[in-house]
């Protein structure tokens, strides 16, 4: 059992002296663990850092072995985003989301292809958070978790959609939330066809995916949200504020 | 093959870095065949290190006396501390000569994926020292998704409390050819480029 395909990798945790465990994402077979072969040594763990696009082989004897993996280095995406604190926060935030959240061997390729997008472009800062929220919904309904934001609960109105109900992630207009508008989680507008999002949207959005992530995702498998999601969080919700202040001064 | 005690041996010594069951075969044969010259010696250092070494409750440094000798030494510098990951860190730094501050050891880095968090960390400590005069922090941790992000996290803490906080630099290693380099070591060697 072989086979050869461009894969991200999501984790790698050393095993013995030099080698690791290597988690990786590919589109055809979603994510998929190996024994990477050296992966923990000097001369290899620069590959097998998480957020890296490689060129990954797989080889087993039968398909349900681990099996081992060797790779190539295709983009080094993290040694990339080494210096920005809110790239690197992202690149972690989203391989240990889809390490804890995404079942082994089960292909999942838009999420694949939403991760490769947001890998490609982590360079651009703060303008990726849109997207990483985006991805993370994405992430949700291929998990049978997805929000709906097609309408209001409540009103079944289209327009004008501002919350979220945390219990059942249905959509709901400000006039259909009433006097639970502190119960519901804010629906950021860029969700929903809106504008670009804006730095208040990015913790608001944040919020959002993190609960329904934390509650099903993770949660049905008795986890606690990733700590690198977490960091993201507290890392946005401090920009926001800091951006925030400095707007109303 | 020769009593339950060999066997212990050879078990104990396998556990050990850098060793087999093979390697631990020949290194047990050996100091069973001189146990006057190689076993007791060894034998004697073992306890006389496991009684005496103990973490420094400054630095975090291994030392039989508390403060380390690096942390009791009044000619270092007691206005630069420099954060490693653990104590191998601190030896290579030390064998190299270079750097004549002070010390802190995390006792390991942030990983998210691990499950270790910022209470796991010896980071506290570090926040108290810094706060006693010192002008600048050197974080010297590892190139690696883990080492940045907790870097990271500890610029946050120790930015706000009026403290230089440098990274040591990433690049092309000495002796070290350019076509043999990784990507990233490449990618990151020209963003910390230098005026020549």
């Amino acid at each position: 059992m072989d086979w050869d395909a461009p894969a991200i990798v999501l984790d790698a945790r050393p095993y013995g002296e030099g080698d690791a465990i290597a988690t990786v994402m590919t589109a055809e077979h979603g994510a998929h663990r190996g024994l990477a072969r050296g992966g923990a040594a000097r001369g290899r763990t620069a590959i097998w850092q998480p957020g890296n696009l490689i060129q990954a082989r797989w080889v087993a004897r039968l398909s349900d072995q681990l099996g081992s993996f060797t790779a190539e280095l295709v983009h080094p995406a993290a040694a990339l985003a080494m210096d920005d604190a809110l790239a690197m926060a992202m690149l972690s935030s989203a391989c240990a989301v889809a390490e804890g959240a995404l079942p082994e061997r089960e292909p999942h390729p838009r999420v694949f292809e939403g991760l490769l997008h947001l890998i490609a472009h982590l360079s651009q800062g703060q303008a990726v958070l849109g997207d990483l929220i985006r991805w993370e919904t994405v992430l949700l309904a291929d998990l049978g978790y997805g929000l709906d934001l097609t309408c209001c609960a409540v009103t079944g109105e289209t327009a004008d959609l501002a919350f979220v109900s945390p219990k059942t992630g249905r959509a709901v207009t400000e006039a259909g939330a009433g006097i639970w508008t502190s119960r519901l989680l804010r629906l950021p507008s860029f969700l929903v066809g809106g504008n670009d999002a804006a730095p208040p949207d990015w913790r608001d959005g944040l919020r959002l995916t993190g609960h329904f992530l934390e509650r099903d995702a993770f949660g049905h498998h008795h986890r606690p949200l990733p700590l690198a999601r977490r960091m993201l969080y507290d890392r946005v919700a401090a920009l926001v504020s800091r951006l925030e202040s400095s707007s109303d001064a | 093959m020769g009593g339950p005690e060999i066997e212990r041996l050879i078990g104990l010594l396998a556990k050990l870095p850098g060793m087999g069951p093979r390697s631990a075969r020949r290194a047990a044969l050996r100091m069973l065949q001189q146990p006057d010259t190689r076993m007791l010696p060894l034998a004697t250092a073992l306890a006389d290190a496991a009684r005496a070494v103990k973490p420094c409750s400054v630095c975090g440094n291994l030392d039989s006396q508390d403060p380390c000798a690096i942390c009791g030494d009044s000619r270092r510098d007691r206005s630069v501390i420099c954060v490693v990951e653990g104590v191998g860190d601190l030896w290579a730094l030390e064998r190299a000569s270079v750097f004549h501050g002070l010390y802190h050891v995390l006792g390991g880095t942030l990983s998210a994926l691990s499950g270790v968090g910022p209470e796991d960390l010896n980071v506290t400590p570090l926040l108290v020292r810094v706060e006693q005069g010192v002008t600048e922090v050197i974080l010297a941790l590892g190139a690696t998704v883990d080492g940045a992000t907790t870097a990271h996290w500890l610029t946050d803490r120790l930015k706000p409390l009026g403290v230089t906080v440098t990274r040591v630099a990433q690049g092309v290693p000495i002796g070290g050819a350019l076509d043999v380099l990784d990507d990233g070591t490449l990618a990151a060697a020209l963003r910390a480029r230098r005026p020549s």
